[in-house]
């Protein structure tokens, strides 16, 4: 028993990229290649110059040609709210931003929590979705954290995993039941860990930005202290488990020690609250509002030496749409969550990648692998593969929010930021999902 | 300076600017006729989300001494309660062409919000527990007054800093004045990394009291005991009440009001010659119509300043 991807499909695609940097640190790969996809396959990879290529093919000088990304976490809004995002939106903006697989979260409205809902959903996506998508059940009924879902059922009709997201599971004897039922479910629960009695579920985090504007914050201990005690059901019950975004010093640490002492525990960060600390959120723009909040300078270097040593295993974009009336409004009314398909490479990328914090490789793994911890294959370059594979034109500068969004909201963090480059051509699965304007050509 | 949302944005030359024009605004009170044509024809608009009696009576009075055109409208009664959003009820407002805006919410931020919706000068009249920067000014017209100057004084602040936009705001007006403000409250109602978030120090205790120069209670909100901060208001009076007991002689008492009487000041000191209490209210009239003068005439006129004042 598996998860399922849907999407609509398309041509198999033939092209060819000529001198572009081959980035794939699982296939040992950086340098400069020939690349040929031919029908959906890739069917060259030669060092530059050893290959006869077409005279159509992509100049790709100053440019890295990667694995497709993957994100195990973003939110569709369908079915129900449907103003924010769409199934086509939302996929549309995923390969606009490099990914060919993206999983959705369960908490729409209705809460994705029955077997019929789901296979509405999926059915949706095979009409709809741009590229293969995922979708989680919920965990338990209407995300109430008291009674758990038909998830057997769910998983037989695909659901990729299990996660309250949105909510956190606050009673240990409904977490510890729902790990025990993963010998039915046989899928990965992903979880969204909050005390809410710690987190208060505050606008912002507890720290000199909330006290300087008579906020109330919440405090980071919130998520470590859930994430200790939910590592320690998951290895008691011997169960796989997820810990979705995480922004806290303590709960890398939390993470880190689990995993040294052999608990079946991945973890998630965000491009936010990898680049982003609590100050960003001193003017009270909503685009900074999200759950769980920017935190501190040293929370953000904590993530980013998690996802260093690999105690962060995934970049997760925590994709969370809402429509410019719902955040233009005051910071404590305004719903959480941001946008982040579009820019979460190019945001790493220049603040990490390029200032020598985050080596290009480690960004690469952490951005493809988000689909493994839910058993889902992680796409690689190499002769014989599917195409799966994303361009990013390095030299490419532009202004974070000009130009517009494929996604339906515009609500990103990064809004105004100068970009150095861009992403400029998708394949998923084979098929090209996304070109960029300036790369020429035609699919 | 098209609005007053913060004290920071004033910085030291713009709080000494207002001040030194409501000195010369307060002098109109003492006089026969205690208004002046300054806002002859325009309208400010009060759009209180929260009760306030003092703090819309003292902006009334303001604008109406200025000859200032006033409406006031409370969220009780008004659209507002049919469920109206924030924007929409701004851009009604808006379109009778106010010269000026109050706002008094109880949102963090929600005066800077409003103005992408008006053109309108908009005064933060309190948002949540953010700013209160009229507020802040008329503590500090109190406050010079008395002393002179502000520079190298201590002030004391008393009380729930946790909900309190007044701390904020004085405390920063204050340290901006040249003062060296101590934040002193219970642990539950001091939020962590504030006194580096507004450049004070923080104390539990009113152990050393004794070097303030001015001792300002805040009101302490009953609410507060059923959030939990607090075990009982009797508990917090015993560790908190300012008293003439813990006062020294020379010492000056302020508090916003409205008082609770035993709680975090006693009567007694409320009614003796160290408070200030009374006139803070005074001068609240006279800084609020210093700041909508600068807001709305001081943009149109050169100098706008001793000539209006003596008409």
């Amino acid at each position: 028993m598996s998860g399922r991807l849907a999407w609509r499909g398309g041509t198999p695609s033939d092209l060819s990229i000529t001198s572009v940097r081959v980035v794939d640190p699982r296939s040992g790969l950086d340098g400069t290649f020939d690349v040929t996809v031919a029908t959906g396959v890739i069917t060259e990879l030669r060092p530059s110059g050893e290959s006869t290529t077409s005279s159509d093919a992509i100049d790709g000088s100053g440019m890295i040609l990667m694995p497709a990304f993957t994100d195990p976490h973003v939110h569709f809004r369908t079915p129900g709210q449907e103003h924010k995002e769409t199934i086509s939106t939302g996929t549309a903006s995923a390969a606009a931003g490099g990914y060919c697989q993206v999983i959705a979260m369960p908490n729409t409205s209705p809460v994705i929590d029955s077997p019929e809902i789901l296979s509405g959903i999926l059915a949706r996506a095979a009409e709809e979705a741009v590229i293969p998508m995922g979708q989680m059940g919920a965990v338990t009924k209407g995300l109430g954290g008291l009674e758990l879902t038909e998830m057997a059922t769910m998983r037989q009709i695909g659901a990729v995993g299990f996660t309250d997201d949105g909510m956190p599971i606050v009673d240990a004897g409904v977490l510890r039941r729902a790990v025990r039922y993963q010998e039915l479910s046989e899928a990965t629960i992903a979880l969204h860990e909050e005390d809410p009695a710690l987190s208060l579920r505050a606008s912002l985090n507890e720290g000199a930005t909330s006290a300087r504007l008579g906020l109330a914050g919440g405090s980071g201990l919130s998520e470590s202290t859930m994430i200790t005690r939910d590592c320690a059901i998951a290895e008691a019950e011997g169960a796989r488990i997820h810990v979705q975004h995480l922004s806290d010093a303590r709960s890398v640490q939390a993470v880190r020690e689990a995993k040294a002492r052999g608990v079946l525990v991945t973890a998630e960060a965000s491009p936010h609250h990898l680049l982003l600390t609590e100050e960003a959120c001193a003017t009270l723009d909503t685009r900074t509002k999200m759950n769980p909040p920017l935190r501190f300078e040293h929370d953000r270097q904590a993530l980013i030496d998690g996802l260093n040593d690999g105690t962060i295993d995934c970049v997760a974009t925590d994709h969370a749409p809402h429509s410019d009336g719902e955040k233009e409004q005051p910071f404590e009314d305004a719903p959480f969550g941001v946008t982040g398909l579009e820019t979460s490479f190019v945001s790493i990328y220049d603040e990490l990648v390029a200032k020598g914090i985050v080596p290009l490789s480690v960004l690469v793994e952490r951005m493809t692998s988000g689909c493994d911890p839910f058993g889902l294959p992680i796409p690689t370059i190499a002769e014989g593969q599917k195409a799966n594979l994303v361009l990013f034109n390095t030299n490419s500068p532009w202004t974070c929010g000009e130009g517009g969004w494929a996604s339906r909201s515009s609500n990103n963090a990064f809004v105004g930021r100068r970009f150095s480059g861009r992403v400029v051509l998708t394949l998923a699965d084979g098929v090209e999902v996304y070109r960029h304007i300036g790369l020429g050509g035609s699919r | 300076m098209n609005d007053l949302l913060t004290i920071e944005q004033l910085g030291r030359s713009g709080i000494e600017r207002i001040l030194d024009r409501a000195d010369e605004f307060g002098g109109i009170a003492a006089r026969e006729v205690q208004k002046v044509p300054a806002l002859r024809g325009k309208l400010v608009i009060n759009l209180f989300y929260e009760a306030s009696t003092r703090t819309t009576s003292s902006f009334e009075l303001a604008a109406k001494r200025l000859s200032a055109d006033v409406i006031s409208v409370r969220s009780s009664g008004s659209s507002v309660e049919k469920g109206e959003s924030f924007k929409d009820t701004v851009a009604t407002l808006d379109a009778y062409d106010p010269a000026a805006i109050v706002l008094r919410h109880p949102r963090a931020g929600a005066a800077a919000l409003m103005t992408r919706w008006t053109n309108a000068a908009v005064v933060n009249a309190g948002d949540g527990a953010h700013a209160h920067p009229t507020q802040a000014l008329l503590d500090a017209q109190t406050l010079r007054s008395h002393f002179g100057s502000l520079d190298g004084r201590v002030i004391w602040i008393v009380g729930d800093v946790a909900h309190s936009r007044v701390a904020r705001s004085t405390a920063t007006a204050l340290n901006l004045l040249g003062a060296r403000v101590v934040l002193c409250a219970p642990p539950t109602l001091m939020p962590p990394m504030i006194g580096m978030a507004l450049g004070c120090e923080t104390t539990h205790s009113l152990d050393g009291l004794e070097e303030a120069d001015a001792v300002y209670a805040l009101r302490m909100q009953h609410e507060r005991m059923r959030g939990g901060d607090i075990p009982s208001l009797a508990e917090y009076a015993r560790c908190y009440r300012i008293g003439l007991e813990r006062m020294r002689p020379g010492q000056v008492l302020m508090h916003p009001g409205p008082v609770n009487r035993g709680v975090e000041v006693t009567g007694a000191a409320v009614d003796s010659p160290a408070s200030l209490i009374t006139r803070q209210v005074s001068a609240g009239v006279a800084v609020r119509m210093a700041v909508l003068y600068e807001l709305v005439a001081g943009s149109e006129l050169a100098t706008p300043r001793a000539a209006e004042v003596a008409a």
